[in-house]
This record gives structure tokens, sequence and C-alpha cells, in this order.
């Protein structure tokens, strides 16, 4: 456990050392803020078109530091030849995938509270009303999201040769899970043989990413989900987390690694 | 801590040297790279090669460019699985992380985590191996001190000259205080003083009873600091035995020694 989380740490590092972060987060509050501002046909209701930017710029720019942090990992240490002084210590492979995968995650998380945080005062200071649970909710749902994203992304960083080729590919099949993912069944329902019944064993096979999308409860003030719920998703990713996991392990255990 | 982790690999039966005392034990080692070209066909880089390398010795690892120095290392510290045949590490097969708790490595050229300070870098290190919190910081005091970047303790890696870069590995490949260093061409890059410094510390582990494997173009310095020699060409061990022995049986110094045996013939005699 130590050299996971030493290996963890020093993706945490990395992260706060880079300018990657920063960059989004005053993306995403500049726009915000700006769009707060503004007033749009002197609509009384626009809070809730700018909690709904700013909860689909927090999604994003998530998704970005996910993915970007996880997938360049691997061909990093690889391309810099950290891995060789690495490798040459008692470290087994499945270590450096684990502490890379756990350190990728908690980065996201850091950045994922301070999101949540600027958007929780946004909200709470324009309506006067501070829903901790479901902010809660919210992000830990998304998170746990998060965790499938990055897990997924480790197992492509060791498949591809090519980060950007591991994060284009990534990306494409994260948005279009999260767009059409939970309208494969039906699009199965309206196909021919056998290719309604290979959309469906997709739509049995992905993972359910969209399942942890919160954002329209906290876009209207509704109650927050049974704890019960959030506990049962989180076991599913954990599931898919450790599929991918196992599968990056598989590609990677007897990789041999040139100098 | 170090006796029980030394404890712990004489005790995995399952994986050991059948001989048991060598620190570098090398059997029958085949290392083959796949053809890359259409109906290319394999590469062997290692062909057979046997090496057994006591406690306390400093051994030479020489060889020409693509000689099979490199396939040779990487199988020893698990960056390459042998095609056939094996190696152990005081024992243990290299295929067990746990057969590099006792070495250091250092690299040909310097790659570390350059957005880490020297502090971090070493403490890191440190981690891995385990090493209580106080012990390592008196190691990272020390090991700064004894390549001379005490100083600069605080200042990122990427801020680092290539000297700096060179001398900063070599802290940490002895941050765990190894029984066996191995260095992968260690002055390649360095300036005098660093071709100095790292021949001070090969000499003050090899006066501490350390074993150090390594491979280098300098014969010069090979021969001023080595107790055995290898060379390997074209992947098959040509020639090994002890630095003097080889002198006076061939007559001349080591560099002609290296030239006949890889069939160097100088353009004026040809």
């Amino acid at each position: 456990m130590n050299t996971i989380s030493a290996l963890a740490g020093v993706v945490i590092k990395e992260l706060y050392r880079r300018k990657d972060f920063y960059v989004l987060f005053v993306l995403t509050a500049l726009i915000t803020v700006l769009m707060g501002m503004m007033r749009f046909f002197n609509d009384a209701k626009i809070i809730g078109y700018v909690k709904e930017i700013c909860l689909m710029l927090v999604s994003i720019s998530a998704l970005v530091i996910a993915i970007t942090t996880a997938a360049r990992q691997i061909p990093a240490e690889r391309e810099n030849r950290t891995i060789f002084p690495l490798l040459a210590k008692p470290v087994t492979r499945g270590q450096v995938l684990v502490g890379k995968f756990l350190g990728s995650w908690l980065a996201t998380g850091i950045a994922l509270v301070v999101f949540y945080l600027f958007f929780g005062i946004l909200s709470g200071s324009h309506e006067n009303r501070w829903p901790v649970l479901i902010f809660l909710e919210a992000f830990w749902l998304q998170w746990m999201m998060l965790s499938v994203v990055i897990a997924l992304v480790v197992f492509g960083s060791v498949t591809f040769s090519a980060p950007s080729a591991n994060i284009t590919i990534c990306m494409i099949v994260v948005l279009g899970i999260l767009t059409v993912g939970e309208h494969l069944n039906q699009v199965a329902m309206q196909q021919n043989q056998p290719v309604g019944s290979i959309i469906s064993m997709i739509y049995f096979l992905i993972p359910h990413l969209e399942w942890f999308d919160i954002h329209k409860l906290v876009l209207f003030n509704q109650p927050p989900v049974p704890w019960v719920y959030c506990l049962l998703a989180s076991l599913y990713a954990l599931g898919y987390t450790a599929v991918f996991l196992f599968a990056a392990w598989l590609a990677f255990r007897h990789k041999p690694l040139t100098a | 801590m170090m006796k029980a982790k030394s404890a712990s690999l004489t005790s995995m039966d399952s994986a050991r040297d059948p001989e048991g005392s060598a620190v570098i034990q090398i059997q029958k080692l085949c290392v083959e790279y796949a053809g890359r070209g259409f109906g290319q066909g394999p590469t062997l880089a290692v062909k057979d090669l046997d090496l057994r390398i006591g406690q306390g010795e400093v051994f030479g690892f020489l060889g020409p460019n693509g000689a099979g120095k490199t396939s040779t290392m990487q199988v020893l510290l698990g960056f390459r699985e042998a095609t056939r045949g094996e190696a152990f590490l005081f024992g243990v097969n290299v295929r067990q992380p746990i057969a590099r708790q006792r070495i250091g490595y250092l690299p040909e050229l310097t790659y570390y985590y350059k957005f880490l300070t020297a502090e971090e870098l070493l403490r890191f290190y440190a981690t891995i191996f385990k090493i209580p919190r106080s012990e390592t910081e008196r190691r990272i005091d020390a090991l700064l001190d004894l390549v001379d970047l005490g100083s600069v303790r605080k200042r990122r890696i990427r801020d680092f000259s290539k000297g700096m870069q060179q001398r900063i590995g070599l802290a940490q490949a002895l941050i765990n205080n190894p029984d066996l260093l191995i260095l992968d061409e260690p002055t390649s890059g360095l300036d005098p003083l660093g071709r100095m410094k790292v021949r001070e510390i090969i000499q003050r582990l090899k006066n501490e009873g350390k074993t150090v494997f390594f491979s280098s173009h300098e014969l010069g310095e090979v021969e001023t600091v080595c107790d055995r020699i290898a060379i390997i060409h074209q992947g098959e061990l040509r020639v090994a035995g002890r630095v003097g022995d080889l002198v006076a049986k061939y007559h001349t110094d080591l560099e002609k020694i290296f030239l006949q045996i890889v069939g160097y013939r100088a353009e004026s005699s040809s």
C-alpha cells in the first residue's frame, strides 16, 4: 500500500504543479461569473440557466482533467523513461497501474471538490438556499463515474501507443455512452437481426455512465436521492473499475519495456 | 529491517538459485526479439549466457553497441522476460519483484520526475523501500551531501544540469543502501569531476563489501575499478576473468584485448 500511495502522491503533485487544472478552473469561473452578471430579457429565472451552464462546464472540465491526467501517466513514464528506475525497485507492474489510477482519481476528485465548492457558492449566494446533501450526492456520483472513466483510460494507455489516440477514443466512447447509452436498447428493438442483438449486447456490456448524472435534481432543487441508490451506483462503478484495471494489468504485465 | 527482508528473500524456495551464494547468477540466458518486418525472423540478442558474480566484486560488463549488454541488464531488472534460461539476484528469480529489494540501479541517461525536487524524489523512492521516515531524512541528507547536491535539495529536477541529474540518479540508486549496484554506463556524459566522483563512490562501495555490476565503454575506467570483467559480442560471452589475468594472458592492455575480441581491424593494417 505504501508503494501505491507513493505513486498516487506523485500523480497528484504533478497535477497541481501543471497549469491545466488552473486554466480550466479559471475558464469555468470566468464564464459562469460573466453569465451570472448578464440580464437576458429581464428573465428572473436566469440563475437556472447559469447553474445549468456552470454544471455543464464542471462536468466537461472534470472529464477533461480525468481523461488527460490518466492518459498521460503510463505513456509519459515510458517516454521519459522514468519507468526504468521505478521498476528496478521492488515494484510490480500491477502496483504501478493501481498507483497511477488512484493518483489520477484522487487528483480529479480534488479538482472536482474545488469546482463544486465554486458552484455551491455561486448557486447558494443567488438563491439563498444551501442544499448541501444533493450537492454532496452529485459530487460523489460524478466522482464514482470518473473512476470508471479513469480505469478505462488507464487500460487504453497500455493498449494504444499514442496518448492522443487514447484520449480521442476514450473521449468519444465516454461522450457516446453519456449521450446515447441509455437509448441503445430502444434502438436495438427497432433493428433487424443480428444488428438488434449486437446493439442489445453492447447495451448490456457498456458501463452506463449516464446513471450517475443527477444534475437535473440539482438544477430543479429536488430532494436528494436515497443513499442506498448511491451505494449501489458506487458498487456498480467499482465493479467496472476493477474490470478495466484487470484488463490493463493483463495487457501490461508481460509487455517488454525497451530502454 | 533489511535483515528481515533478507530472511524473506531466502525463504522463497520456489525460485532459488541452486548454488545459492552468488549475488548475480545467470544461467543459459537467451533473449530473443521478434522480427519487425514481414517475414523477418526473430533476432537473438543474448545467446546462452552464463555468468556468476560473487559478493563484494566490482564487475565490468563490456561489449560493443548491440552486443546484448542492455538486454541482459533488462532481464536482471525485470524490464523484459528471458526467452529461455534463468537469472537470479541474491538467489531469487528476477521475475519476482522482491529480488530487487537489495539492489540500486542507475540508468545510462537520467530519467526522473522533473516536477519533483531533489529531496522529494529521494523521499518517493525511500517510501517504495518502506524505509522509516526518520531514517529516510537521515539518508537523504547523507546522500545529497555525498553527491554534492545538498545546497539545491529544494530545486526541481527540471532545473538541474545533466551532471546534476546524473548525480541525483546516483543518490536514488543508493537510497536503500543496496548490496548490489547495477550501473548502466554511469560516467556517460559526465565531466572529469563527475567521473571521478562516480569512481570514488564505486571504490567506497567496494570497500564496504558491496557488489557493483556495471557496463561501460570507458575501458581505462574499467581497468582501474574492476576486479573482473566479461566481454560479450553478438550476444555471446567471449571472455570473462580477472582484469590482471586477462592482461597477462593477452600481453596487452584491456582496450587492445577488447578490440581483438570484437574482431576490430585497424584500416592501416588491412
